[in-house]
Parts: structure tokens; sequence; C-alpha cells
């Protein structure tokens, strides 16, 4: 029975922390959350919504008398960061979507992020202003400016301590280097450049550079109806500078070198899985199809999600993965009516926790699937208003793929399809997962004590 | 009888993943390889769904992932007319209240020439995100 029992030495019970967002079941589309992203420490924690806004939380610094919780995560600063474009040429509306966030290393006071739409990619700044400037000789303190003739004595201004303010501004946009749609950035470890691709075309940028950008791989054939498959995902190597994997519609990753050429169009490896082909079918190139690709912290393995499974490969083979872990094997009889809804396309994406032995992704019906690769167990849990108390365990769910079902146990039949559970998050050093339904954002963190 | 063979082989592989329906669960040493003979009319669980969905829609494309498939996911979105009909419709789905020019009801695009009336100003009020609520 697979399962991670409550109470085992080693296994992680997960308790519910917090839960953000609107409680009514009327969604609109604004707030639908499409990215969620811890910083480098975990301290800070960034969504993206369909609305083109950024939130991001904090997290409170650890009370001494409270240390059977960590801190809890609350609003440290809100923007609009993309606002829908009309693109005059295609006559097509730009959505404001942020369909990425991704944090910069902490270099000095002030934090710093990418986010990007479908087209246009921004550098925000993040900075707090907790003092200000007070006794201008030539201005009174609400603005308004003195007459001169009226000064009789000069004083020198002194900085006075204020309410925290959190402020936003836009520090870079790179626009006008993307012809289809964005569907990842990735910043490299040089911290100085990043990329960012699209269906067809993956570009290198600077950070300080935004009227220039470098095309490095570009899949785009002479002739459109020679297409076959597009670029889902990209992402650069956490240590090696100069390497970079996108994965594709096909069920590939190509890894690339930035050092070979300057057009990365032949890849340095190719990773895919052999299919077998009598089991071939309509839907095999469809689940095939990579909606994730992530690179484990310590560089050696990448993490690739598709339709029905998460699959771990070792940078050193190429020909399989070493390990695959099904997420929902259930809806492999329920692929005629998925493709029908839709759902066969839904986009999900997986994380790693910070040492790289558990793997974590979403499902449906509000379901998010962790899979721990030392002990081979696995657990399933849901995102539920209904497990609302503090440090109360959850208690794990099962789907009954056939057959009886037995108490508590729910059937393929009654999962709630449009409850997606598409974007997780896990801090970078912490059991602390963030986990965003269609519209809220759950905080999960392991018992303490 | 014609006889379909699937074969499934457990390997050193580190995982033994759920099976699906329609395979039989095996107990044996890591080292054994195991061909398993099915029946005909045993088929796997996605090729019967495969037949469910041509039975439902005969005609749909040989290529499944083809290029135009593709070619729809490169192009998404709606296409407007142009900026004005772009507009109007940001206008109609912000403010209920439209002028009471009548609509044309034959026009396809857009409901009717704009007025500088009509048109809204340039910037929504923004609404902030209920998860910063």
């Amino acid at each position: 029975e697979v399962g991670v029992r409550a109470g085992g030495g080693n296994d992680i019970q997960w308790c519910f922390s917090q839960v953000k967002g609107a409680v009514d079941d009327d969604v609109a589309e604004a707030d639908i959350i499409s990215t969620v992203e811890f910083n480098h420490s975990g301290e800070l924690l960034a969504t993206g919504d369909k609305g083109g806004r950024v939130v991001i939380f904090q997290q409170e610094q650890e009370n001494k008398t409270q240390s059977h919780s960590r801190g809890e995560y609350n609003v440290y600063s809100t923007f609009q960061s993309h606002e829908p474009e009309f693109d005059y040429l295609k006559s097509l509306e730009i959505e404001e979507k942020i369909n990425k966030i991704r944090w910069l290393p902490q270099k000095n006071a002030a934090q710093f992020l990418l986010s990007t739409n479908d087209k246009t990619i921004k550098l925000w700044k993040i900075s707090e202003r907790d003092k200000r400037p007070e006794g201008y000789n030539l201005k009174e303190e609400d603005g308004r400016y003195r007459d001169p003739t009226t000064v009789t004595t000069l004083r020198v201004p002194v900085f006075r301590p204020m309410d925290l303010m959190v402020e936003a501004s836009p520090r870079r946009i790179f626009a006008n280097a993307h012809t289809y749609h964005i569907n990842s950035i990735s910043i490299n470890s040089d911290y100085e450049t990043y990329l960012s691709a699209d269906d067809l075309r993956i570009n290198l940028w600077h950070l300080e550079i935004t009227d220039r950008s470098f095309n490095i791989v570009d899949i785009k054939p002479a002739n459109m109806e020679e297409l076959t498959e597009v670029i889902t995902a990209a992402e650069f190597h956490p240590n090696s500078c100069n390497t970079f994997v996108y994965s594709s519609s096909k069920g590939t990753i190509r890894l690339c070198d930035m050092r070979a050429s300057a057009l990365c169009d032949r890849h340095s490896k190719l990773f895919e899985e052999p299919e077998d082909p009598s089991n071939r079918s309509f839907f095999s190139e469809i689940i095939s199809s990579i909606s994730d690709v992530k690179f484990s912290h310590s560089g050696r393995y990448m993490m690739t999600r598709d339709y029905l499974s998460v699959k771990i490969w070792d940078l050193n083979m190429e020909n399989r993965p070493v390990e695959t872990y099904q997420v929902h094997e259930y809806l492999r009889s329920k692929l005629c009516s998925l493709y029908e809804n839709d759902c066969i396309f839904d986009k999900f994406e997986c994380c790693w926790n910070g040492s790289d032995s558990i793997v974590m992704t979403g499902s449906y019906n509000n379901f998010f699937r962790m899979f721990d690769r030392n002990t081979k167990r696995d657990i399933t849990l849901e995102a539920s208003r209904e497990n609302n108390k503090p440090r109360t365990v959850l208690k794990p769910r099962k789907v009954c793929a056939s057959g009886k079902r037995k108490k508590d146990e729910i059937s393929v039949d009654s999962l709630d399809f449009n409850k997606k559970i598409l974007h997780t998050a896990w801090h970078p050093k912490e059991n602390i997962i963030a986990v965003a339904t269609t519209n809220n954002l759950y905080i999960f963190q392991d018992k303490m004590n | 009888m014609k006889v379909n063979k699937t074969a499934f082989s457990l390997s050193a592989h580190p995982v033994m993943s759920e099976l699906h329906v329609g395979t039989v669960a095996l107990q044996c040493s890591p080292s054994a390889v195991f061909v398993w003979e099915m029946e005909d009319k045993v088929i796997s669980p996605e090729k019967a769904e495969e037949a469910k969905l041509k039975a439902r829609y005969p005609h749909l494309g040989q290529k499944p992932g083809g290029s135009d498939f593709l070619r729809k996911r490169l192009q998404k979105g709606q296409k407007y007319f142009d900026s004005g009909d772009y507009n109007m419709a940001k206008a109609k789905m912000k403010n209920k209240q439209l002028p009471t020019a009548a609509p044309d009801k034959t026009e396809v695009t857009g409901d009717h020439i704009p007025t500088p009336q009509d048109l809204p100003q340039r910037k929504p009020s923004l609404v902030a995100s209920k998860l910063a609520g």
C-alpha cells in the first residue's frame, strides 16, 4: 500500500498554515493565479494572476515565544505588472496574464524580480522606505512651497522614521523580441543574463540591456506547414552558466551548450524515452508533451512533467529517465472526455524540495501529489478550506480507479476537473509549500515537534 | 486466433509505478523478465479511449499533433477587426451601460461606429488582487 504514514520517523506531516484569496465560488477571471514563486531565501513569496497583478508575501520573523510554528506570510507588496495591450499588426489582444515570475538573488537592500506575460518581460525593483526627510527650508511639511522672503533662518533637513512603505518600480522593460507567446524565463547563474522562451524561439538577454537580445534557439521551419513541435519550457542550469535545456511538445528535452556555437539549434544532448510503437494511440503525442522542466538544486538531475507523470532524468543518461512517478494514471481511461473538455492540454508544473529528495506536482480536484525519491513513498493531499485548522495534520487522499470504492476514497468520476492545481512551490530551505488552486493560495508547513 | 503480445518487463527500475487497468501485477525477482501474452480482446485503456473518440468524431485528422493543431496553438487569442473594435469590446465588459445608439445587428464586428462620447476613458480603474485583501 502506498502512502505516507502519519507519525512515521522521517515522513513529513503536513499541516494547514494559511489560505489567501476570496472565499466565494464565483471566480473573476482576473483572480486566476497563474504563477507562484519563492525567492532564494524563502522569505518572500510572489504570485502572479491573469489580471496582470503581482502580490508578494513576506514571512514574519520567527517569534521566540511561538516556537511551534514558523512565521506567517503576510502581504508585503502588490502592484500591476502588466496591462492588456492590442497588437495592431495582428489585430489580436495581448493578454496581461503573468506567465512566470523569477526572482533575482538579493544583492543589496532592494529585491528584484522578472515578470513576464506573452510578449514583454519586466524587471521590477521592490524597495523599502522607512524614513523620510523633514525640515526643508523652502517647503512646508505638506509640500507647499514657502515664500523665500519669509525665510529668516536656515536649518539642516533630517531623516525621521516613518511607517514602512514598500514600493515597486519597473526598472527595465524587455519588449518586442518575441513573435510567439513567452512560456518561460530563467535567470542564468552568472546573475547577469537570462533567457526567455516562446513557442519557437529562445532569446538571451543581459539584465542591463533592453534594446538588444540574442536569439540562441530557433526551431521555426522555413515552411510553417512542416511544423511538428513547439518549445514548451526552458531553464538555465543552476551552476553551469553555459548550459540550458528546453522541452518540446513531443516529449523531448534538449540540452544546449552556448560555448558550442552562437545559435544552439544543434543540441549537445537529446533526452527522450523510447516509445513502444504498438502502444501508440491518438493521444500519445498529446500526453507526452512536457509542460514543465526543472533542474534539481544540485544540477545533476532534471525533472519533467507530462500529462500523466513526472520523470527524473540524470543528465548523464539520455535514453531514458532514471525515475518515473505516476501522478494520476487512472486518467488514462478517461482520455477521450479529457480531450473533449480540453483538460488534456492543461499545463501542470512541478517542483523540487530544497534537498532534492522530494518532488511535488498538482492534479485535479484540488489534489496535489508528492513523491519521496528515497523511500519511494508518495502521498496525495487536498488544498481545501475544510482542513482549516492550523497544526492539524492533513489527511491523505485516495482515488479509487475502478472496482469497489472504499470508505474515504473518491471515485474518478467524482473528481472535479475544474479544480486544478497547476502551480506549486517549495520553500528553498524549509518544509513550507505554497499551493495555488484556481484563485486561492494555500500555505502548508510540516508539523514541528 | 491472433494474439496481441504485450510485453511487460520488470527491470531493475527503481520505482514500480501504478499499474493501469488491463495489466496484471507480477511478483518476481528484479532480474527476471516476463512477456505476458494477452488475448486480442484486451486492449489498452488508451486505445479504447482512442476508439471512443474516433466513434464520436470520425473525421478527426490522421495526424493528431500535426500542423493544424500546433498552428492553432501558436495563434491563441481572439481576433478583433481593429483597435476600435477591441476598445469597444473592452468597454462593454467593464461598463454595462452602453450609449443609446442603435446597434446594427447584421454587423459581424463591433456594434456601431464609435463617436468620441462612446469611447471609454483610456485607463480603467485598477482593481486590487483579492489575495492582498
